[in-house]
């Protein structure tokens, strides 16, 4: 079984952390993912970095830029995470955009996902369409688990389309937004999380965007399986280094 | 081959939309609706008018006598540098206020590099009374002062964008930001032939007015609608795409589009896309696109701010690919020197976009009874700094 699936069968909320690869040097990437798992993570998306990510907020901006300027690509990330399951058991995805996936072939990219032990991936830019059309059968064949978002503007129809292509969580986003850019959640979330809960999807849902502290954490596993925090994490580990992982995770699951 | 968009969005493998699912409903929404509302004949009549009343259209094609004897060929200047605003942007942004009025959004965001298509948005938002917002890169603001001055004197909000090297690039990412964030009443009027389909092709369609009209007014002047060649320069492509728009499919018309080389193709400091660039996805499509083998989109460079762009239109993506067009790269140099041939010559001072196509006659021999349409596309007059300091005037 696909260790996304494995976790999301677990009885509990689930905490899922991003963090960009390369930040904030070029080698905390391994000891950032064997740390969060010490500390209770159970999932982690690994950001690939992008020169223009469309879908994010400052933070995670400045991060990919910094992560870029230290030099992290696709061939440096998939070499710093070649023995990664020797010490890792938790779920791993990737997640980033579509162009440096598709100039490394996006086939070439999924085996090399399989063979490290990835299993999954998140690519804000790959419409729902044109992965079932062009790579659906490629994820498929390596295993992959292929994320999908969802937003308070998705239609009804467009969100059991997009269930019935997923296998694994459906990321919902947690309102219009780019990544960091909440804080808190209104009635206008609450009444989108129970609007999407009370679907009764076949994927369990996994919330995101907004999610920052213990508070919005609880909030939103209220109505979701679990959630996902990025760019809370990336300040976190921008102001106090990648060597205070605990403290951070203490102060979300506590 | 069709040189058109197809029922999928592409153009041959090129276009498409590659955008993030918290897109997909402003996308969509403009896809199911920008044919129907474009053919309905209220829509072509407010259009047709503002154009002619407002814009002043059509704009003349003139035969550039001077300049033909020079290089003894026949070469007529479509003079889009005489429309309200000052260059071919504003038939697209006419175009788009008024889709954008039809789907009832009530705020217009944009994007900007040298501000012409700022200047032309925030225009169009004076002109409709609606809120207006322009993204423009932060280095870009500091060089293109009088036009940052004419988008605040025009009512619209400039907004820095400060990631990345805050250049037109960044101030796309920016405006697609904004966009995410603002789903329900804000329409995004992209200045260039790119971005997730419809976007290409909306923008084609508005610009095309402009070989709409150099048909008729070549069969008024030398009695066929067909020219030899048509000349534009490419940066994202819209006033290209306006100017090959009927001629696509007449095959003994030769397309030629001129890129802006910089420093030279292989300086490191060029904008010459169709030779540098490699497949890719670059602001919500599949295009030709500058960037390093990892995937990363790199920085272009071109005197002229218009062209300073890494990607280009999927439509002259695969005019490239198919061989349809011709593609030409010419220098700062180039394109300083046929600017200022022109001033003296024809009393025209063109924006140094427009002269990038107008270089290419020192490069190019064509016969004297060719007939050479170029889309002059701007006026120089925001350029004026840049002309002092390259001549020292």
């Amino acid at each position: 079984m696909n260790r996304i699936n494995k976790k999301l069968s677990e009885d509990k909320k689930l905490l899922s952390i991003y963090f960009t690869a390369g930040y904030p040097n070029i080698d905390d990437t391994v000891s950032i993912i064997q740390d969060l798992e010490k500390n209770g993570v159970d999932m982690i998306e690994i950001g690939l970095p992008f020169s223009d990510p469309l879908a994010d907020g400052p933070t995670i901006q400045a991060s990919s830029t910094q992560a870029l300027k230290n030099g992290m690509t696709t061939e440096v990330l998939f070499d710093q995470l070649k023995e990664i399951r020797k010490s890792v058991n938790i779920p791993l995805i990737i997640m980033g955009y579509f162009n440096p996936m598709f100039q490394y072939g996006v086939e070439a990219f999924c085996k090399k996902c399989q063979e490290i032990g990835i299993d999954g991936l998140i690519i804000p830019d790959l419409p729902v369409d044109v992965y079932h059309e062009q790579y659906q059968a490629i994820f498929e064949q390596y295993r992959l688990r292929n994320i999908f978002l969802i937003t308070p503007q998705t239609s009804d129809e467009r969100i059991r389309y997009i269930d019935s292509i997923s296998n694994g969580f459906i990321y919902m986003v947690s309102s219009a937004s780019t990544t960091g850019s909440q804080t808190g959640f209104g009635d206008e979330q609450t009444n989108y999380f129970k609007r999407i809960a009370d679907m009764k999807l076949i994927n369990p849902q996994i919330i995101g965007f907004g999610i920052s502290d213990n508070e919005t954490f609880t909030q939103a596993t209220q109505y979701a399986k679990g959630a996902i925090i990025g760019s809370a994490f990336v300040k976190h580990v921008t102001q106090e280094g990648s060597k205070s992982i605990d403290s951070f995770v203490k102060t979300i699951l506590n | 081959m069709n040189y058109n968009v197809n029922d999928k969005g592409y153009y041959g493998e090129f276009g498409g939309a590659y955008i993030p699912e918290m897109l997909y409903p402003n996308v969509e929404e403009l896809r199911q609706n920008y044919l129907k509302v474009m053919t309905e004949p209220d829509f072509k009549a407010e259009f047709d008018k503002l154009l002619k009343d407002y814009v002043g259209r059509p704009s003349p094609l003139y035969f550039a006598k001077r300049l033909s004897e020079k290089y003894n060929t026949k070469i007529y200047l479509k003079r889009e540098d005489l429309n309200h605003t000052g260059a071919h942007k504003i038939n697209n942004t006419i175009g788009q206020i008024l889709m954008a009025k039809r789907l009832g959004k009530t705020r217009i965001i944009a994007e900007t590099g040298a501000g012409q298509h700022g200047v032309a948005t925030a225009t169009v938002c004076a002109l409709m009374g609606l809120e207006c917002i322009v993204y423009m890169g932060e280095i870009d603001i500091a060089r293109q002062a009088p036009n940052v001055a004419r988008m605040k004197m025009l009512g619209a909000t400039v907004v820095p964008a400060k990631s990345g090297s805050r250049t037109l690039k960044d101030a796309t990412n920016e405006a697609i930001r904004d966009w995410i964030s603002n789903p329900v009443n804000t329409h995004y009027i992209i200045g260039s032939a790119i971005g997730p389909h419809p976007y290409p092709d909306m923008v084609t369609r508005f610009q095309a007015v402009i070989s709409e009209e150099i048909k008729w007014q070549l069969k008024e002047q030398e009695g066929r609608e067909n020219p030899d060649y048509v000349v534009a320069c490419i940066g994202g492509g819209s006033n290209a795409a306006g100017t090959y728009y009927h001629y696509l499919h007449e095959k003994d018309v030769n397309i030629i589009a001129v890129e802006a080389a910089g420093h030279g193709v292989d300086s490191g400091e060029s904008a010459a896309t169709s030779i540098l660039g490699k497949e890719g996805i670059i602001h919500g499509c599949k295009t030709l696109l500058m960037q390093t083998k990892d995937g990363q989109i790199t920085e272009p460079y071109s005197i002229s701010a218009g062209l300073d762009y890494p990607g280009v239109g999927p439509m002259h993506a695969h005019l490239c690919k198919s061989g349809r067009a011709e593609f030409m790269a010419m220098t700062d140099d180039q394109a300083m020197k046929a600017g200022l041939d022109l001033c003296k010559l024809e009393g025209i001072i063109p924006a140094i976009e427009s002269s990038h196509a107008l270089a290419i006659f020192e490069e190019k021999t064509f016969k004297p009874t060719d007939v050479v349409v170029v889309s002059l596309s701007g006026r120089g007059d925001k350029d004026l700094q840049n002309y002092i300091e390259y001549f020292n005037i």
